[in-house]
């Protein structure tokens, strides 16, 4: 059993759901109109659930004492395993979508797969996640294509958001020696093989919102190594700030 | 968001037969509107089925005509089938 491997892997599965609900969280209260502010914060308590199972397993994997609150609230910023494409501040509502896009759609991939795990642990969180994120994907599929086409504002706004987050898709579906021995172990797929499903999906959606897909080819990378952007170390302030001023404080 | 209709939502839980009126929410399209109102009105397990409507194709009686339309049936007891004694075997029907 690669344990170190395996408590690496689960932090990055709850880390990303982490730190995209923090981000969907500064929505709360802000949102373009009631509806879409439940929606959001909707989502972000869906991916709070998620990043409390993952990183409860992740704490019992690594052995350490570490529950999800010692993982969640007492790291620093090079111990996160989050994709740099979760931490990128929300900007105006096509970049919140954009991510959300961009995020779902491997994510939803990932958790189908996850269900034939043979880790009975991990097979079962994703059970329940999957129909959480085939909800969101359907959701932000439908927000992209309805923004695409909506105003000549929203469009520019859109291709904006498409063209500036692409750097920031590659790293999901890069691997590392942690994703190969896992999958190996048919514990979790190799993310290189969720590119092409996902293409074919991102693409599919642009054409319906007349958006035109980024052709670059260099992308952002690090944070499977803890090397993020400027942005993580302020989102981890405010989020942690409460745990780290009153140590052990509680409800 | 000025130009999004209102819609009346309409929510069937889990032990229920009928679909129950729960709020509204405005909304630009039918899609739209079946996606909010699973966002706003089923965040506690509420339902199991979603009917929107739009508000303006809701056609009601007026509060005005409370009297002629409803008034009479009120001393007709010769309407309710209360007269019929039940055997015990269908005593639940």
């Amino acid at each position: 059993m690669p344990s170190d491997e395996k408590f690496e892997w689960l932090l990055r599965l709850g880390d990303n759901a982490l730190i995209l609900a923090q981000r969907l969280s500064e929505w709360c209260g802000k949102g373009p109109v009631f509806e879409e502010d439940m929606a959001l914060t909707n989502t972000a308590l869906d991916l709070l659930g998620q990043a409390r199972s993952w990183l409860t397993y992740a704490g019992e994997v690594e052995g350490k004492g570490r529950d999800e609150d010692a993982l969640a609230f007492l790291r620093d910023a090079h111990e996160f395993r989050n994709l740099l494409l979760v931490e990128q501040p929300n900007g105006d509502y096509a970049a919140t979508i954009v991510r959300q896009f961009y995020f779902d759609a491997c994510h939803s991939l990932l958790l189908q797969q996850l269900t034939n795990s043979t880790d009975g642990r991990i097979a079962e969180i994703a059970h329940s996640a999957f129909k959480e994120v085939t909800y969101h994907l359907r959701r932000s599929s439908d927000l992209v294509v309805r923004l695409g086409n909506g105003s000549e504002e929203s469009h520019r706004r859109m291709q904006i958001a498409v063209d500036d987050l692409w750097v920031f898709t590659g790293e999901m579906f890069a691997r590392d020696t942690a994703d190969e021995l896992l999958a190996a172990r048919g514990i979790a797929p190799d993310p290189a093989t969720l590119r092409d499903p996902w293409l074919k999906h991102i693409s599919d959606v642009f054409r319906a919102g007349t958006l035109t897909l980024p052709s670059g080819a260099w992308m952002q990378k690090g944070s499977k190594t803890g090397h993020h952007t400027e942005h993580l170390g302020y989102l981890l302030a405010e989020m942690q700030f409460l745990q780290r001023t009153y140590p052990g404080a509680k409800w | 968001m000025k130009e999004w209709p209102l819609w009346e939502v309409f929510i069937r839980s889990q032990h229920g037969l009928a679909h129950k009126h729960v709020g509204s929410l405005h909304a630009p399209d039918a899609e739209m509107a079946i996606n909010n109102a699973r966002d706003v009105y089923t965040r506690r397990n509420e339902g199991v089925s979603i009917w929107v409507v739009k508000a303006s194709d809701i056609v009601a009686s007026s509060p005005g005509d409370k009297e002629p339309l409803f008034e009479p049936a009120n001393n007709k007891v010769y309407r309710h089938p209360t007269f019929f004694p039940m055997p015990d075997e269908v005593k639940h029907l």
